[in-house]
C-alpha cells in the first residue's frame, strides 16, 4: 500500500462501523466479551497505519504530543491484538476527539470558511454575504489533477510541519505557522542560503 | 458578534495579516456596537506555542469568528473544538477597513 496523499483539511472521519463481531468461535457456551475502542485509539490507527503517517505527522494531525500519540496508538494496537487472540468483539465508542468540521468556498469574495456548528446549515458566506458559497471537500473529489496537487507539500525543516504546497508560491516565502522557520519543499534537495 | 481580524498594525489601515498566531496586532471587531480594540500579539516573537496561545487571547474575547490568512493544522482543531470559526482570505492587501466593510454589505 503506497501512503495516500497528505492532506490538509479532513484531520479525521468518524469510523463507517460502530465496530466488529468475531464469528465461528470454538469455545462452548462462553458469550462474547468485547473490547472497547476508543475513537481517538481508532484515529491513532487510522493516520498510522492506514494512512501510513508517521507518528510526529499523526500527533500532529490530532494536536497531541508525539508521546501522547505513541501511548494511543500502543493502547490501540493492544486492544486490537486482545480482541483477535481472546475472539472479543470491537466496539468503537467515546474517547476525546472532533471531528474536522466541514469546509466551504466564497464565490463571490474568494475566501475559506468552516462550518463551526454542524447543527446549523450554512447558507452564505459569513464574510459579504454572499449565498454563491460551495461545499469545499477535498475527499470527494479524489481526481488524478488533485492528486497530485495535493502530493506537493511544503515541509519545516525544524519542526516537521507540512501543509500542502500551493502553485506558484515559492516553498521558501512560506513560514512556518507552528516555529516561524521558512519551509522547503518536501522530499527535494534544498539549497541553504547562509 | 465579535469577530477577530489578524493584522499588521493598529489601525483601521493597517493589512490583514496573513499570520495567525504570529501576528501583529489582532483587531477586535463587535458587529452590534461597531466597538474596535486593537491588541497587540504578546505571542508575536514567541519561539514556540504561538497559536495555541493566541487561540487563547482570543477566545478569552468571546470571539465567535476569525479572520486571517492562514491557521495551522493544530489551530484549526483547536478552535474547532472552542467552536470558533475560521475565514481564510488570502488577500494580504486589504486593509482592516475594508474587511470590516465586507461584514457590514
Ligand atoms: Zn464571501
Ligand atoms: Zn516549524
Ligand atoms: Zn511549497
Amino acid at each position: 500500500m503506497s501512503p495516500r496523499p497528505f492532506r490538509l483539511r479532513k484531520i479525521s472521519n468518524p469510523p463507517v462501523i460502530s465496530g466488529f463481531k468475531p464469528y465461528g468461535n470454538k469455545k462452548i457456551g462462553g458469550k462474547t466479551e468485547s473490547v472497547f475502542l476508543h475513537l481517538e485509539e481508532y484515529e491513532a490507527l487510522r493516520l498510522c497505519d492506514y494512512e501510513m503517517l508517521n507518528h510526529h505527522q499523526a500527533s500532529i494531525l490530532m494536536a497531541v504530543s508525539r508521546p501522547t500519540l505513541t501511548r494511543i496508538y500502543s493502547k490501540a494496537r493492544q486492544k486490537i491484538a486482545e480482541a483477535l487472540v481472546q475472539g472479543k468483539q470491537i466496539i468503537i465508542e467515546g474517547g476525546k476527539i472532533y471531528f474536522d468540521s466541514e469546509w466551504y468556498s466564497c464565490k463571490n469574495c474568494g475566501c475559506f470558511f468552516n462550518n463551526p456548528d454542524k447543527q446549523e446549515e450554512i447558507k452564505e458566506c459569513p464574510l459579504c454575504r454572499n449565498s454563491n458559497i460551495l461545499n469545499y471537500e477535498p475527499d470527494n473529489e479524489e481526481t488524478e489533477e488533485n492528486t497530485t496537487r495535493y502530493s506537493d507539500i511544503c515541509i519545516c525543516p525544524s519542526c516537521g510541519y507540512e501543509t500542502p504546497h500551493r502553485c506558484g508560491c515559492p516553498c521558501k516565502d512560506e513560514i512556518c505557522p507552528e516555529c516561524g522557520t521558512n519551509m522547503v519543499r518536501k522530499g527535494r534537495p534544498h539549497k541553504r542560503n547562509f | 458578534m465579535k469577530v477577530a481580524i489578524t493584522s499588521n498594525g493598529n489601525s483601521l489601515e493597517s493589512k490583514l495579516d496573513q499570520r495567525f498566531g504570529r501576528c501583529g496586532y489582532f483587531t477586535i471587531y463587535d458587529t452590534e456596537t461597531k466597538g474596535i480594540e486593537f491588541l497587540p500579539n504578546p505571542n508575536k516573537d514567541a519561539q514556540e506555542g504561538a497559536g495555541p496561545a493566541s487561540v487563547q487571547l482570543v477566545a478569552s474575547r468571546n470571539v465567535q469568528k476569525i479572520i486571517s490568512g492562514e491557521f495551522g493544522i493544530k489551530i484549526k482543531s483547536l478552535l474547532d473544538s472552542l467552536k470558533i470559526q475560521m475565514i481564510v482570505l488570502k488577500q494580504p492587501e486589504k486593509s482592516i477597513r475594508e474587511i470590516i466593510d465586507m461584514l457590514h454589505n
